[in-house]
């Protein structure tokens, strides 16, 4: 288990004052400190780690937000930011001593310009939330986390969240325009707007992905897109997941960037289709899902190029679905992968690395290897365009050792990405699941730096504390 | 302009060799294009990254371009065309706008400092977004990386953003990585003649909102013409370009032609070379002793906006990015910037004073003023990577 730091004892000593002045600044039910209430807050999707909260703030508006923040301040006490608790990385998971300020009261879609291409959101609208709201004109906003219809907007901000189809659209990051931003002090500011590329400093920029490190985002203004005409999916299954890499690889260079390129490896194939029965070729050792848009010529033109590309790679089988019915029964296994390999094991972790591209069947061969010595399964998904991979580590969570093992084969796993190349996390976020891989990937100098960053926003690291950065060296999180 | 810089190290070694060295503050420059740009650097000493040449990885395979600081985009171009990739946010070479047609090609490190993308932005990808990852060399003399290079990366703190537009105030850029994209099988422009900059940012606007993947929405107002390209384009006009597959291409150019009022097409060579136009600025043409302002706008609040600075300061005026993006060219005065700035204001825009002779420059802000928690977040995010105040110091604000 990763190790948090000690509560602060003086926070602890003054609890009854500091829930007191909570109530204060958000009157109503909008401070929660019953035990039983707490629950559902003491941990987010990376379920191992639960800790409840010392209370829960649920504002209702930016002076609320801006108000706790400034109180939390003045007292010491550290703070932990929440949208809908779906990280999968402990984003969201609560210290002893902390305040959570969840902004799921905060859902308003304030505006939409579809001249301008932009809506203005609080943060507490869902990721799908959005779409809905501008999909009657033939709008949507592009990113799609496989939460996306829990995931709210404020902690797609936090976390850069990607998706599968940000091959073509770009992750969060490339789909803002401006945030409403609350420093830990209480100040507000506004960051950028309805329109590109603010003068000065890229705030937006440093913000987004900072996991809740330097400030809270109460609104939103993202950009809105106009929907492609149609899309379908094909499948293509190959005989080894080199012969899958290669394919891949060929598509990449051959000048038609799919809008989504999945990538599944055997025992997810198997997971997948024993739960969603979409018709994947059980024979397979790797299958591509490829997604084109356009209109149904511009559809046919691309699928019938990918196909032949595929037709190189000599695969088992390809399918190109003839309707937008079957496009979903493709994709119905793929969005169901993580709660079929939930069927098929009590637990399981979702790792998230990236790699280039041209090391995907080393990389695979070591994970297999990995999976033999570690004696755990292991289901490969991913988003096989950006080389952002997702190994299903499964385990069982009522065996502590078992748990462990798990947790020493991702770490396995991340150190392998960055060794050849690629990060440790690719749209999860740091969060306390991969904090202490940190040094793997960034020398001390460098982790200063980003520090010292930390440090220009939140001084007395009050926001979001035991995440993202190591514990060691740093005064203020002592374990 | 300094033609030869005082610094102009060979390695990244030497670069942080010479930060740790520096007893005094150094104006940080990749080839010059852009010292005349926002504020006069208040340094006695120059440092160019100028001779950090080469590009250090090209997997077309995997879409991602390395490059030392000092490489020219033309190179990099260059390099990427061989296997059919471009550089999506497209940057320009402002030479010409900058009024030093002269001066050495524009270096990656110089663009991604001052983060400028051409038309293509309107797609999503800004230059800063394009950027994986990053080797700098902080106010300090550390060298440090941020991002890597891979197309999906959340580990830390996103400094690559940071950097990415902060004009060599907070590190010294020496290699990018860049994520590429495919260059289109084929490029077509619609030229539609239009009666004034309302009519015209309707247009492009209708376009952006159609589901036909316009790649480039710009306009080219009466008076303003892109020479040299198919027998001449001018203006009032909106151009709309399709790029991709062949088949697209033609399918979504007929689309748009009966979505809109008729227009005439551009193909091939002669569509680019209007884009390459339309990317340098090139149909602004300001004068000599003009001064040129980048506003950033709401496209819907563009028309209002430069019909008041055309009425308040005589402007001319060139849009791009669907209209959101207003060149404008006007008086060199103090008078005409406040105007300036009180345009953008007005509409909830922001703007720089992009090229001013350096007593107006000096004078001015020459971007917006940031509020009080702002201005001293910046001052702290400044001291966190240039303790000592060593770099470009003045380039972007008074004192910062």
């Amino acid at each position: 288990m990763i190790p948090l730091p000690a509560p602060k004892a003086d926070v602890l000593a003054r609890r009854d004052e500091i829930l007191a002045g909570l109530r204060a600044l958000v009157p109503g039910d909008g401070v929660i400190t019953e035990p039983l209430r707490l629950r559902p807050y003491e941990t987010d999707g990376l379920s191992a780690y639960r800790q409840p909260p010392m209370a829960v703030v649920l504002p209702t508006s930016t002076e609320q937000v801006a108000a706790t923040l400034r109180f939390c301040h003045e007292n010491g006490v550290r703070v932990v930011p929440r949208g809908a608790g779906t990280s999968l990385s402990g984003g969201a998971l609560p210290l002893a001593d902390s305040v959570v300020i969840g902004l799921m009261r905060m859902n308003r879609i304030l505006d939409v310009s579809f001249t301008d291409r932009l809506a203005v959101v609080e943060a507490g609208v869902t990721n799908l939330g959005i779409t809905k709201a501008v999909e009657g004109e033939g709008f949507f906003y592009a990113p799609d986390p496989s939460s996306q219809l829990a995931c709210m907007i404020g902690g797609n901000v936090m976390m850069n969240s990607g998706g599968a189809h940000c091959l073509k659209y770009g992750v969060t990051a490339n789909n803002l325009l401006g945030v409403k931003f609350v420093t830990i002090t209480g100040e507000v500011i506004e960051i950028g707007g309805g329109h590109l590329d603010a003068a000065g400093y890229d705030w937006l920029g440093i913000i987004t992905g900072s996991e809740g490190q330097l400030g809270i985002v109460t609104e939103v203004t993202v950009r809105i897109l106009r929907a492609a005409e149609g899309q379908r999916a094909m499948l293509a299954a190959f005989g080894s997941t080199e012969v899958a890499g290669a394919a891949v690889d060929a598509i990449m260079a051959s000048g038609v960037i799919p809008v989504a390129l999945e990538f599944m490896d055997r025992p997810c194939i198997q997971a997948c289709e024993a739960f969603a029965k979409a018709g994947y070729p059980l024979d397979a050792e790797a299958m591509l899902i490829i997604e084109v848009e356009g209109s149904l010529e511009e559809q046919d033109a691309l699928l019938a190029r990918i196909r032949d590309i595929c037709a190189r790679f000599d695969p088992i089988s390809m399918r190109v679905a003839t309707s937008a019915e079957e496009s979903l029964a493709i994709w119905k296994g793929r969005k169901g992968a993580f709660g079929a390999v939930g069927r098929i094991s009590p637990d399981y972790l979702c790792m998230d690395g990236t790699i280039p591209t041209g090391e995907l069947p080393h990389v695979l061969r070591r994970i297999g290897e990995m999976s033999e010595a570690y004696g755990l399964g292991v289901a490969n998904v991913f988003h096989a365009g950006d080389g952002n991979l997702h190994p299903l580590i499964m385990f069982d969570a009522n065996d502590p050792e078992s748990f462990r093992k798990a947790e020493a084969f991702g770490a396995d796993i991340l150190r392998l990405c960055v060794e050849v190349g690629g990060c440790l996390t690719g749209e999860h976020g740091v969060g306390v699941e991969k904090r202490d891989l940190m040094p793997v990937q960034f020398n001390p100098a460098e982790l200063a730096q980003q520090r010292r960053v930390k440090s220009a926003f939140d001084p007395d690291w009050l926001l979001n504390p035991a995440k993202v950065f190591p514990l060691t060296d740093n005064p203020l999180l002592a374990a | 302009m300094s033609a030869v810089p005082d610094l102009a190290p060979r390695t990244e070694e030497e670069v942080a060799t010479a930060l740790r060295n520096a007893a005094a503050p150094l104006a940080i420059e990749g080839s010059g294009t852009l010292l005349g740009m926002l504020r006069p650097v208040q340094a006695a000493r120059t440092l160019s990254t100028r001779n950090l040449t080469g590009i250090t990885l090209l997997r077309p395979q995997e879409m991602v371009v390395s490059a030392r600081a000092g490489t020219t985009l033309a190179e990099i171009d260059a390099a990427l065309a061989e296997g059919n990739q471009v550089l999506v946010p497209e940057p320009p070479d402002l030479r010409g706008l900058m009024g030093v047609p002269d001066a050495p090609p524009p270096t990656i490190g110089g663009l991604v400092a001052a983060n400028l993308s051409g038309p293509r932005r309107i797609t999503g990808f800004a230059l800063r977004d394009a950027v994986l990852g990053i080797r700098f060399v902080n106010g300090a003399g550390e060298v440090l990386r941020s991002g890597g290079r891979v197309h999906k990366n959340v580990t830390g703190l996103d400094l690559c953003k940071l950097l990415a537009g902060s004009h060599g105030t907070l590190g010294v850029i020496t290699e990018v990585t860049l994520k590429v994209g495919p260059a289109a099988e084929r490029t077509a422009t619609l030229v539609l003649p239009v009666a004034d900059e309302a009519a015209g940012v309707a247009a492009l606007s209708a376009a952006l909102t159609s589901p036909y993947g316009v790649t480039g929405a710009a306009m080219l107002p009466a008076g303003a013409s892109a020479n040299g390209v198919d027998g001449g384009v001018a203006g009032p006009a909106a151009l709309l370009r399709l790029e991709d597959v062949e088949a697209s291409v033609t399918y979504r150019m007929a689309r748009l032609q009966q979505l809109l009022p008729a227009g005439r097409v551009i193909e091939a060579e002669a569509s680019r070379a209007l884009w390459r136009a339309i990317r340098d600025v090139a149909p602004l043409a300001p004068g000599q002793e003009e001064a040129v302002w980048r506003v950033s706008v709401r496209p819907s609040r563009a028309a209002g906006m430069v019909a008041a600075l055309r009425d308040g300061i005589g402007a001319r005026v060139m849009l791009d990015w669907g209209g959101g993006l207003v060149w404008v060219a006007g008086p060199a005065s103090a008078e005409a910037h406040a105007a300036v700035m009180a345009a953008a204001g007005a509409v909830g825009g922001t703007f720089t004073l992009f090229r001013a002779p350096d007593p107006l420059r000096a004078a001015v802000a020459v971007i917006p003023p940031e509020p009080p928690a702002l201005a001293a977040l910046s001052a702290r995010v400044k001291a966190a990577l240039d303790p000592a105040g060593r770099l470009n110091p003045g380039r972007m604000r008074a004192g910062g």
